[in-house]
């Protein structure tokens, strides 16, 4: 386990029907690092992040989560009581694998992008950003219906949520297009626009399931420098799929490797690169050694 | 255009007015060519109409002959002209839809006083409850359906359930318990969006198609319900004698007091017809009121969301399940309203006036106006139930096609033909583009292809 860890798997496995996608897979996120989930297509890496995010329901395992001085002592009677999370007066601890995926993102405070983008198209990038900001606005709404009447003090609120979102558009460069409809973006600033959405939700863990896709050499190292100041400046944690070994190896604190749903590596992205079962997951190997290899990995 | 051009045109024109004319005869063929005729024997025998057919053949080969030579070139023109000046056009277009709300509800209030000046007590009632009140009516269930289907997403096909639910309410309460019209209206709100929640369960994890045969056959158990419980509905007979609506308790009757002898005026029956008017048209502007409320509100952006992406929705932490029970029960509230102001409108009611032809009226309106548009909604409204009335009126036609020509015969034709026209016009409905809830320096409006449909 890392020194301070924001994000416990234990044995996470997930099948689906007779395909094993992820198997007794451990290994810990620190708090205020960023760890990248690489592995070759196909190796199980974002149905690990759908079990995290709530999208799928882990068939085994444990995943816990921290929020400030969590009680990790207690993990264990928290487990056995079936309850969801734990509070103390100065941190949480939840296990993610109970909660639905709503309320991961809400109380467990985890946001993600998506592979392929998800972002609302037909509404302006504003608009984009303030739907991230949904459930404290609903709570300044009085839940709609004192915000109908006119009753709650929910203009103020907006306010406050349009200057986050213009807080964010000043980040990732895209406030000369907030009244945009986010479709008409080009790809490069979809990508951007969706981890500032994320970033809306003020999350503890970000997960960005391959932020780089698609961006140029240029793009992809603004967006090294998103990822950066995301962990510097705003205390949350990252969590990263990604395929672009320029941003895994340059901004990755700790890196873990998959293969066909077991971790095969795990370490700082130094070590990782001279792995050779990573070099042999990645490049393939000489037929002699493939059995020598996959042996070692036990497959 | 010079010769060869001109040449080819009318080859291509001919050739094009050729496959018409085929097209045509096999069409035209069993359905003109031959006629069932009973002989002198009472027997049933075939009758040929062959001039008549050929008549056809021919105008359709004419019509499309004319057509290929006069506007496909003309289309073609404007086509490769350059777009530029289309940024002007959307322009003015958009300053007109800004003023067009504030016009239209001007109008409309004004609308019984116009009519009653035009066309005297006697000739008003009609045009203030047949076109007035019923198509009020349908720009209410229009905007109310408008926030299940045009903003959330979620093809509602039973709709009409909601309408019978606040319906058969105040029938059935104000019957019972003698309660007034004002006090049951929101209880018949109440009871509909209840219904619209026990809807809204058992399809939350359905979508698209599914989603709307499910609502579909809600809208059809409701109806057979109401059939069916004689003890409480009275089945088929339906519920006669509903209490109208009064004036804050003064009733409109010929009695000394009657609404019309206590402000000293003379009795006539438009009186309650032109309270009805109001009625109906405050509960209309209500809901829409409501609905660009919402609109702003956390709610309405996150049923727009939900339209848009329902995966990233919940990564968002947005509760989809009270999301979508919520548009439900608002959107079958304002059904309960409508349907409860149409059971004291009516002062009868029966499960005939539920069917599935009103859920697909209704959301022919929706669809037709512009998925989440409530100008687009209240235009459809007026075309598509004042155009059926106005057909009633159009007796000069039997001057033209004989005395058995009945013009009301021909309206699901309309229909139809207007469907298709506008659907290929403006496959987005008749306003095409949603404008933003908010914006940070100007407000542009988001063209239809980029907005989805919903799909559950």
């Amino acid at each position: 386990m890392r020194a301070d860890p924001l994000l416990a798997v234990e044995h996470l496995t997930m099948r689906f029907g007779g395909l094993v996608a992820v198997h007794d897979l451990s290994f810990t996120a620190g708090r205020g690092e960023i760890t990248a989930l690489i592995g070759p297509n196909g190796a199980g890496k974002t149905t690990v992040f759908n079990c995290i995010t709530g999208f799928y329901r882990a068939t085994a395992g444990r995943l816990a989560l921290a929020h400030g001085a969590a009680p990790w002592g207690d993990l264990d009677a928290l487990t056995r009581r079936g309850d969801r999370s734990a509070r103390t007066a100065d941190g949480a601890l939840f296990l993610l694998e109970r909660m639905p995926d709503y309320l991961v993102a809400q109380h467990a405070k985890v946001a993600r992008t998506f592979q392929n983008i998800r972002l609302f198209a037909g509404m302006t990038v504003l608009e984009n950003l303030l739907v991230a900001q949904h459930n404290p606005l609903m709570a300044a709404s009085g839940y709609t219906l004192l915000g109908v009447l006119g009753l709650a003090n929910y203009a103020a609120a907006e306010r406050a949520a349009i200057d986050k979102a213009r807080h964010w558009l000043d980040v990732i460069g895209l406030t000369a297009r907030a009244d945009d409809p986010a479709g008409e973006l080009p790809y490069g600033a979809q990508r951007r626009l969706e981890i500032a959405r994320a970033m809306c939700t003020d999350p503890v863990l970000l997960c960005l399931d391959e932020p780089a896709a698609g961006l140029n050499p240029r793009e992809s190292a603004e967006l090294n420098s998103l990822i950066i100041a995301i962990r510097g400046e705003h205390a949350t944690s990252v969590l990263l799929i990604e395929h672009d070994m320029s941003v895994v190896m340059e901004i990755s604190d700790h890196v873990i490797v998959l293969d066909y749903g077991v971790k095969i590596a795990d370490g700082t992205p130094d070590a990782i690169r001279n792995d050779a079962k990573v070099v042999a997951a990645y490049l393939g190997v000489a037929d002699e050694e493939v059995a020598a290899a996959e042996a070692e990995v036990g497959l | 255009m010079d010769a060869p051009s001109a040449r080819i045109d009318i080859g291509h024109a001919a050739k094009d007015a050729g496959l018409t004319a085929l097209l045509t005869f096999f069409l035209l063929l069993p359905l003109i060519g031959f006629k069932t005729v009973q002989n002198i024997h009472n027997e049933l025998a075939l009758d040929t109409r062959f001039p008549l057919l050929f008549v056809f053949v021919a105008l359709a080969a004419g019509g499309r002959f004319v057509y290929a030579l006069t506007v496909l070139p003309w289309r073609e023109r404007r086509a490769r002209r350059t777009r530029a000046p289309r940024e002007d056009a959307a322009r003015v277009r958009a300053r007109i839809e800004r003023l067009l709300a504030p016009g239209a509800i001007g109008f409309v209030i004004v609308y019984p006083m116009i009519v009653l000046g035009l066309a005297g007590f006697g000739g008003a009632v009609k045009w203030v409850d047949n076109f007035g009140i019923q198509i009020l009516i349908y720009v209410m269930l229009g905007f109310g359906l408008n926030i299940v289907v045009g903003l959330a997403g979620l093809l509602d096909l039973g709709y009409v359930a909601f309408y019978a639910v606040g319906a058969y309410a105040y029938a059935l309460l104000a019957k019972t318990f003698g309660l007034s019209f004002f006090m049951l209206l929101p209880l018949a709100g109440c009871l509909a969006a209840f219904w619209g929640i026990l809807l809204g369960f058992p399809v939350l994890r359905l979508r698209g198609d599914y989603l709307a045969i499910v609502t579909l056959a809600f809208g059809e158990i409701i109806r057979l319900v109401l059939i069916n419980w004689v003890d409480l509905t009275n089945g088929y007979a339906g519920i006669t004698g509903i209490p109208r609506p009064t004036f804050f308790g003064i009733p409109f009757n010929a009695d000394d007091d009657g609404f019309a002898a206590i402000f000293g005026l003379e009795f006539s029956p438009i009186y309650r017809t032109i309270f009805l008017y109001y009625v109906i048209l405050a509960l209309a502007l209500l809901t829409a009121f409501v609905t660009v409320r919402l609109r702003r509100l956390p709610i309405g952006r996150a049923w727009e969301a939900l339209r848009e992406d329902e995966i990233a929705c919940r990564s968002l932490g947005i509760n989809t399940t009270n999301t979508k029970l919520t548009a439900f029960a608002m959107g079958a509230m304002f059904g309960g309203f409508a349907g409860s102001f149409f059971a004291a409108r009516q002062g009868f009611i029966s499960p005939e006036s539920f069917t599935f032809l009103e859920s697909a009226t209704i959301l022919a309106i929706v669809v037709l106006g512009g998925m989440g548009s409530q100008v687009g909604v209240a235009i459809a409204a007026i075309a598509m139930i004042g155009g059926t009335e106005i057909l009633r009126e159009l007796d000069v036609l039997k001057d033209v096609f004989g005395p058995d020509f009945d013009p009301t015969q021909y309206r699901m034709l309309l229909f139809g033909f207007a469907m298709v026209a506008i659907m290929v016009w403006r496959p987005r409905g008749l306003i095409a583009t949603r404008a933003p809830s908010l914006f940070l320096k100007e407000r542009k409006s988001i063209a239809g292809s980029l907005v989805k449909e919903g799909h559950g």
